[in-house]
């Protein structure tokens, strides 16, 4: 009786384990990327503060976007010093709960928000230039709370979008998101052109379980941060699955480095919820060759800086300056890596 | 007649049980100054989640100044904002506020300062421990908001199992030990203290829902000696209880009603403030608080319920940093009460 009890008991633990979305990577001998991290890289005006800073982007001069939930969600620019600049958007109707920026090769910004429901493309100097998507009318179910099957996806519609990005061409590409499980190409008129994955969740290749991250790369395919199936799709221009990495556990997002020679990078956060002893189960973030070869992982979990604490989106326009936006902490932080610091990072 | 006296008090140290039962305890006389803090002109308290000062002697009111709005047409109901934290110097002089429009400040539950002199806030509807600096930058973070709410909203029922982990369900307090450990009371959803390292780190947690020695009804307030040894305001079920640094049960005070707010002094001679609050829904009964020794012996009483000044409306908070010069917020009167004790 005492082992059936003790089973059954491991059981209910090891499910409530499962529940918390910590998987621990099964790639091997990958070797440490040495860091260092700057210190109190952003500079907020006396009285300001960020808050789960989920989003963050450069653009080509190295301004740094931060798309926050604060109180209200806000999006807050800071030179390539960290000194603040300005704030974009303040009361925008697109802006309710902040969950991705990017920024394109015309430094346009482009916010993706899982509240409204939009995602909106802002001139450099912050006039809204595009929007994709609509709020959901305050007038029709004001407060539901999406429960039982999700709907069919629309064309034009999203169901709480996660990512945004665009091809050589200027292609636009949406990861849609926590209730449709499916990426969407448009044009970069914002016309639709394709879908792969629907309001379903799958675990076949082109089907996803929350995609929540989405970067596309120079040869412009499409790479897919498929969190709740741990994996990472590779997705060709036309959103034919192409290949799949599974052994990085759990997919929280990704990021394409720029220049000719491009590197993924790709983080297996460590989620909250966290029971006694499991913190050094996750946290670390891979990079790799856009083949899907591991070249080595930095980062660890912790509260202070410069340890992480569920890190949502990154930032590799510079393959060796990673800017990182983390949830848990309200901070984002920039890491420094250091080139030939492993035997992998050098160009070749 | 003095012979006497003496064969009494040494029967009751025999004894070695609380000494004086809760209605015996001798009054303490005190006063409360009027207007102790000076708000500027269109700024109001509301409920006091919690009162406290740093070294300076400055002051550090957490309070509900209006209530959280939830937005609509949304793909989900989100919830902003609803509290404040407002910093005054000694004199009770404003001089600003700290955390303005921060995602984690929606129902005050408490604030308090560590030995640094960082400000530690208390939200009991976000579920977080939000550690500032004394600039009021952020340190720190324990819990996670919730990312919506449900609509109606309801009470959360919590995890009466007891469960470890390091997410909180509408906490009520925060406090240290000498070493910097960081102990929540966790709360009114959970019914449980967990500890964590002074960086963070989730170490473990016990209690659960209950009325067993180490259970609780809730955890309305905490307080950490300088021996580590760490008091819960078990309310509901009219105690305090008081556990090692790991969470071993020592003793339990009974004799102090629902407590509700504790503070525990400075310096080598400790004593613990323990609020007997009167429940919002009635000014008749208890809101006196208590002055007790460690070992649960009565020093006296004072207060009782009420509207007017030197009466408590559900005192939620008291900083007692000088022992005879105690800040008491209520959450029934909207106002934060200077008391000086005789």
């Amino acid at each position: 009786m005492k082992q059936i009890l003790t089973s059954s008991l491991v059981v209910a633990v090891l499910a409530a384990a499962s529940a918390l979305a910590q998987r621990k990577a099964t790639v091997e001998n990958v070797p440490d990327i040495e860091f260092s991290s700057v210190p109190n890289f952003l500079k907020l005006p006396s009285g300001e503060y960020l808050g789960e800073s989920v989003a963050v982007a450069t653009n080509s001069k190295g301004h740094v976007f931060v798309y926050h939930r604060s109180a209200n969600t806000r999006l807050f620019e800071f030179d390539q010093t960290g000194k603040f600049i300005k704030e974009i958007g303040a009361g925008y109707y697109g802006f309710e709960f902040a969950h991705s920026v990017r920024v394109d090769k015309d430094d346009n910004i482009w916010t993706v928000d899982e509240g409204t429901n939009m995602i909106t493309k802002f001139s450099p100097d912050g006039k809204v230039l595009m929007v994709l998507g609509r709020r959901p009318p305050a007038v029709e179910d004001p407060i539901s709370y999406p429960v039982g099957p999700n709907v069919p996806a629309k064309k034009y519609i999203f169901c709480r979008p996660t990512d945004v990005g665009w091809d050589p061409q200027g292609n636009i590409f949406i990861s849609d998101g926590y209730c449709n499980n499916r990426v969407v190409k448009y044009d970069k008129n914002g016309r639709f052109l394709a879908q792969v994955g629907s309001e379903k969740v799958g675990k076949a290749m082109g089907e996803f379980n929350l995609p929540h991250g989405l970067q596309v790369d120079g040869q412009g395919n499409v790479w897919v941060a498929d969190r709740g199936n741990n994996r990472y799709q590779v997705l060709d221009n036309n959103l034919k699955p192409m290949r799949e990495i599974t052994n990085l556990g759990t997919a929280w997002t990704v990021c394409v480095s720029s220049g000719s020679h491009q590197y993924a990078f790709l983080s297996n956060s460590n989620p909250n919820g966290n029971m006694p002893g499991t913190w050094e189960t996750t946290g670390e973030i891979y990079k790799a060759e856009l083949d899907g070869s591991v070249l080595g992982k930095f980062g660890h979990p912790g509260k202070l800086a410069p340890g992480f604490q569920v890190v949502h989106m990154m930032d590799c326009r510079n393959p060796n300056e990673i800017v990182l936006g983390e949830i848990e902490s309200w901070r984002v932080q920039k890491y420094i890596l250091q080139p030939g610091s492993t035997k992998a990072t050098g160009s070749r | 007649m003095k012979h006497l006296l003496q064969a009494l008090l040494a029967a009751a140290l025999i004894a070695g049980v609380p000494v004086l039962a809760q209605g015996d305890a001798p009054e303490i006389r005190y006063d409360a100054a009027a207007n102790a803090l000076q708000l500027p002109a269109g700024l109001y308290l509301g409920e006091v989640g919690g009162v406290a000062t740093n070294s300076h002697g400055d002051i550090f009111v957490y309070t509900r100044t209006g209530h959280p709005t939830v937005s609509i047409g949304t793909a989900r109901p989100f919830a902003h904002g609803g509290s404040r934290l407002f910093e005054f110097d000694p004199s009770g002089k404003f001089m600003r506020e700290i955390g303005k429009d921060s995602y984690g400040f929606m129902f005050a539950a408490q604030v308090r300062i560590d030995p640094n002199d960082n400000i530690w806030v208390v939200d009991q509807m976000s579920s977080m421990v939000i550690e500032f600096d004394p600039q009021g930058r952020l340190l720190m973070l324990l819990g996670r908001k919730a990312e919506n709410v449900n609509v109606p909203t309801r009470p959360t029922k919590g995890d009466s199992s007891g469960r470890p982990t390091d997410l909180f369900e509408r906490p009520t307090d925060v406090a240290w030990d000498s070493a910097g450990n960081i102990f929540v009371a966790d709360g009114l959803g959970n019914a449980r203290i967990a500890k964590f390292t002074r960086d963070g780190r989730f170490v473990k947690s016990w209690g659960k829902k209950g009325t067993a020695t180490g259970e609780f009804a809730n955890v309305r307030s905490i307080a950490v000696d300088a021996q580590g040894n760490v008091y819960a305001a078990d309310g509901g079920n009219k105690r305090v209880q008081v556990f090692d640094s790991d969470g071993n049960f020592k003793t339990a005070f009974t004799n102090v009603g629902n407590a509700q707010a504790l503070c525990m002094t400075k310096g080598p001679n400790q004593f613990l403030y323990v609020s007997n609050s009167n429940p919002p829904d009635d000014l008749d009964r208890d809101g006196e608080i208590y002055k007790m020794r460690l070992d649960g012996t009565m020093v006296g009483k004072f207060g009782k319920a009420g509207k007017l000044p030197k009466e408590f409306g559900t005192v939620n908070a008291i900083d007692c940093r000088n022992e005879n010069t105690l800040y008491v917020g209520e959450i029934g009167n909207l106002r934060v009460q200077k008391l000086t004790l005789h």
